[in-house]
């Protein structure tokens, strides 16, 4: 057991204890002098991990090439959530504590993705989402922040409830909770029925972060709720944390059983009503919520096909996901006036008030979409591709033709950035900041025209699960 | 990166304007940004120069460029030029400094813009016509979509919101089936390179269902009757350069898709919806014939005589026969060059009258001589009068239609004579009708929009008098497809008359002797 096998989760730790010390002192000092920075090295103390591999605590913690590599892409998320908060220089809720909150979730999650028991995978669950509970309705006065608060842990409790019913399931069917002893044993109905039963509830914990259909509903009001740069990590970040863990168990399950049945079942609804939806949606934040909702509807293409490619490719759209997602989610906290809910009226003439930022979000848009050549097409092709040769053709069908319903909403925002008219002044944004949100769109297509390097990350990560 | 010439030539047509792209974001003076992006253009045309080396005789692919891409799910970077693709590249790249030219004066605000989105067009619209991995191709062919809807969406007339959109949607949407496509292709020949999918042959209910996915993104695209509406929207409402880009090359991706994807890839089901596609095909000439017949706007009677002229290519490309095929890639090069000419003069008509109507421009022969010379002369070749470039095209599908089935010649044949009929009512009333609202303001020609139309003009004579040559080059490719179509049809035992409920127990060998070979050619 070494230090650097634990580099990512210990030096987040040690951000997270700074952060305490921080908002203990009196001195209304910021923190983000130095915090993006830290957070920064967060990431490259992720990358310099990558290669590590160990078990620690009797086998229920592990660290392969799958944590490793969602570890690198939590620590990345949360970094470049600390740079999306640092453009908001008069944030009044931007105080150490928050981002404390922040960090612990962001802990939480990276715990997550090394657990391999489901019980340790319980408690980390919770300790990613019991940081979010408080820092919903962290928004000055904002009632709807409140709302959106009490809509999540409502929510969340009563999901958390049904995942341990489930769990109780699977430990009286299998008599034990190591996902590798769970892997041999066999998941179909006719053999263990009552397992499955578990399995499935228990799987909606996970449905629920993930904002899966039916567990969707707290999805757009907590996103508009929220203070734009809560709503930017809640709609990443997390989502994550759910992908890793469904990775793991979907490993075990094989094409057309009962639990794969249900994955693609839900995941043809989830994109299809996500998608139809979002259609309507004026609020810039809500309709990214929908589109969150479409998107974890493609995630399931790739844990229904199960295969080693069908693991790979969901690790995969889950980064060119937070990718797009941050890009997306950066513009919208650029062009938000006192820390107000922009709507799409308000792109209406971003080309001339700000040309980067409208550029930015084109690029986001149009990786949302699934227009090449940007990583979220990448993503998706690899999706379909797995999803194909595993014989789930009408689930491919579905996924393509919800891409034309999907392209209305995302053109819609380009449209009125690029070809809306409004008389409001020019966005002056820092000149770093720019370059901050021009690396993310970079990133985007860069990822799209090269995906080889990550997508071999990921395949390694995915093959070492599946072999 | 693996090249067969050693200079990549296609990958520098591509990458190019993709570099001078990124570098006219940093240019600030409007002059400096049009010059450049000219003086780009330009070179891009020398570049194509080395094209011209292109052997018929010789390998089945040119110019080859390789390179590993993402090898886990094999995909590979694959750029090659063949006779069905290389006349279009070499109108794409000639398009480009024309269409700089054509709207240096038209195009007045957001300049940068503009010209970005025009090297952006040109870099993918090359990419669609000469990439052999079918991933990058469908990476080109929706990329175009983006600058192509802002063209439309920002420099275009005053319903271009409404036009956008629905070209967007409506192109969107035929091809995400494609993608389907793609993906189940590589599940049943194991890989995406486009020689190596030709090679194998596929058991015919999977070519029935990849040939409808593939067929509706490019009839879309063509676009063929009854998916032609964006068309019309999309001509009327787009700034000048943005229909010339729309008619010369964007159609052309559609009636290309066909011939490099649907006859190959997938040739029993090509063969037993050919008659389908030829009835829409004459239903396109005759409809898109009539409905131009009773228009009072000029850009939208060029726009739906697009789709009667484009209805020649995809019926000729349906034949199935040496001549037609080669009438319709004849036919696809000469809309592009006639029509793009048409529209380039259209927008010039339009920065002097402000107006795209037919009574709003009349009578301009006695004022404006040399633009009513030059206009008449591309409208003729539209109509295909002998001794121009259309004539030879639409001569070639007609023969190869009256060989095929008389019938269905004598279906065409009226869709010839409505061409005459729309196109000298449009001529007539612009150079001898009463003229309504003629400004002794409104210039003839300058030298910047001769030196624009005069390559245009050179082209419909020099295609018009000396077709052969371009058709020797294209022809062995043609032969080649036809032959390699045919052989698997009969390696599947295929039959002319076989009912449709025997022919869909049909499977297919996976490989095809005598198929490879013409098509391993290509490393020689």
């Amino acid at each position: 057991m070494s230090i650097i096998e634990l580099l990512p989760e210990l030096w987040l730790l040690g951000v997270i204890c700074a952060l305490f010390v921080a908002s203990l002192s009196d001195r209304k000092q910021s923190v983000m002098t130095w915090l993006p920075l830290a957070a920064g090295l967060g990431v490259v103390a992720a990358a310099a991990a990558l290669g590590a591999r160990g078990e620690f605590l009797y086998a229920t913690y592990k660290v392969d090439a799958l944590s490793q590599f969602f570890k690198l892409l939590i620590a990345f998320g949360f970094a470049v959530v600390t740079g999306i908060a640092s453009g908001n220089k008069d944030g009044k809720d931007l105080t150490p504590d928050y981002f404390m909150l922040l960090g612990l979730s962001a802990w939480g999650l990276m715990l997550l993705a090394s657990c391999v028991e489901l019980i340790t995978l319980y408690l980390a669950l919770e300790l990613s989402s019991y940081s979010l509970y408080a820092l919903i309705p962290l928004r000055g006065q904002d009632r709807r922040a409140a709302e959106a608060g009490i809509k999540y842990i409502l929510f969340g409790a009563a999901v958390t409830a049904l995942a341990l019913f489930g769990l109780s399931y699977i430990i009286a069917a299998k008599h034990t909770t190591y996902i590798a002893a769970l892997a041999t044993t066999s998941w179909s109905f006719a053999d263990a029925p009552l397992a499955v039963v578990g399995l499935t509830l228990f799987l909606a914990g996970f449905f629920y972060k993930l904002a899966l259909f039916p567990f969707h509903f707290w999805c757009p009001d907590v996103y508009q709720g929220a203070k734009n740069e809560t709503a930017a990590y809640v709609a990443t970040i997390p989502k994550l944390g759910a992908v890793v863990v469904l990775v793991r168990l979907a490993a075990f399950v094989t094409p057309h059983m009962e639990v794969t049945t249900i994955l693609a079942i839900l995941g043809a609804v989830s994109m299809t009503a996500g998608n139809l939806a979002a259609l309507v949606q004026r609020d810039l934040k809500r309709l990214l919520g929908f589109s969150s909702v479409a998107h974890a509807g493609y995630v399931m293409l790739g844990l229904a096909a199960g295969s080693a490619a069908g693991l790979s490719a969901a690790a995969f759209y889950s980064l060119a996901y937070i990718l797009m997602n941050l890009a997306a989610f950066y513009v919208v906290c650029a062009i938000a006036k006192n820390d107000e809910n922009p709507s799409l009226d308000d792109l209406d003439g971003l080309y001339r008030r700000a040309p980067a930022l409208a550029m930015i979000l084109a690029v986001a848009a149009f990786s949302l979409v699934g227009l090449p050549p940007t990583a979220g097409f990448a993503g998706k092709l690899f999706l379909l591709s797995a999803a194909w040769d595993q014989g789930y053709h009408w689930l491919v069908i579905v996924a393509v033709l919800n891409t034309a319903i999907s392209i209305y909403y995302y053109l819609s925002m380009v449209r009125h950035a690029y070809t809306g008219e409004s008389e409001a002044p020019a966005l002056v944004a820092p000149r770093g900041y720019l370059v901050f949100g021009g690396v993310l769109a970079a990133l985007v297509l860069l990822l799209g025209i090269l995906p080889a390097p990550l997508y071999d990350l990921a395949a390694q990560a995915a093959v070492a699960l599946h072999p | 990166m693996m090249t067969q010439n050693g200079f990549p030539v296609v990958t520098a047509l591509i990458v190019l304007p993709l570099i001078a792209a990124v570098a006219l974001l940093f240019m600030r003076r409007e002059w400096t940004v049009r010059t450049f992006t000219l003086g780009v253009g330009i070179l891009e045309c020398l570049l194509c120069l080395p094209l011209l080396g292109y052997a018929p005789d010789g390998p089945a692919f040119q110019f080859v460029e390789q390179a590993q891409w993402l090898p886990a799910l094999g995909m590979t970077y694959h750029m090659g030029v063949d006779g069905l693709s290389l006349y279009m590249i070499l109108l794409t790249a000639l398009m480009l400094p024309l269409c700089v030219l054509g709207s240096w004066t038209y195009i007045a605000k957001r300049v940068t813009e503009f010209h970005f989105c025009l090297l952006l067009m040109t870099s993918a619209c090359i990419g669609v016509f000469a990439a052999l991995d079918f991933v990058l191709f469908y990476v080109f062919w929706e990329a175009m979509l983006v600058p192509m809807y802002l063209l439309i969406a920002v420099w275009g007339g005053p319903r271009r919101r409404y036009a956008s959109i629905k070209f967007f949607l409506y192109t969107l949407a035929g091809s995400t089936l494609l993608l389907a496509a793609i993906v189940a292709f590589r599940q049943v020949g194991g890989t995406f390179s486009i020689p190596e999918l030709m090679e194998k042959s596929y058991a015919f209910k999977f070519q029935v269902w990849a040939f409808g996915a593939m067929a509706l993104a490019f009839a879309i695209k063509v676009p063929m009757f009854p998916f032609h509406t964006w068309l019309p929207a999309a001509h009327v409402e787009a700034p000048a350069a943005g229909s010339v880009l729309l008619a010369a090359i964007l159609l052309k991706m559609g009636t290309y898709g066909f011939l490099r994807f649907c006859l190959p890839l997938t040739p029993a089901a090509t063969e037993t919806f050919a008659p389908l596609m030829i009835a829409l095909s004459i239903a396109g000439i005759i409809y898109g014939g009539c409905i131009a017949l009773g228009q009072t706007d000029i850009k939208k009677l060029i726009a739906y005589s697009s789709v009667g002229h484009m209805g020649f290519v995809t019926l000729g490309i349906f034949l199935l026969s040496t001549k037609g095929v080669s009438g319709a890639i004849l036919q696809m090069l000469n809309h592009g060059i006639t029509t793009g000419g048409l529209f380039m003069m259209i927008g010039l008509l339009y920065e002097r009258s402000h107006s795209r109507e037919i009574s709003d421009n009349q009578g301009l022969g006695k004022f404006m001589p040399i633009f009513m010379f030059l206009f008449g002369l591309f409208s003729f070749s539209s109509l295909a009068f002998p001794g121009t470039n259309s004539f030879v095209g639409e001569v070639l599908v007609l023969i190869g239609a009256f060989q095929g089935n008389p019938w269905i010649g004598f279906a065409a044949v009226p869709g010839a004579m409505l061409a005459a009929a729309y196109m000298l009512r449009l001529l007539q009333r612009v150079t001898w009708g009463e003229p309504a609202s003629y400004k002794p303001s409104w210039k003839d020609l300058g030298l910047r929009e001769w030196v624009t139309l005069a390559p245009l003009a050179a082209l419909v004579f020099y295609i018009g008098l000396a077709p052969a040559l371009a058709i020797t080059t294209i022809e062995p490719s043609i032969e080649r497809t036809l032959a390699a179509m045919r052989a698997k049809n009969t390696a599947m035992g295929l039959t002319k008359d076989m009912p449709l409920a025997e022919r869909w127990l049909l499977t297919g060998p996976l490989a095809v002797a005598g198929v490879s070979d013409s098509i391993r050619k290509e490393h020689p």
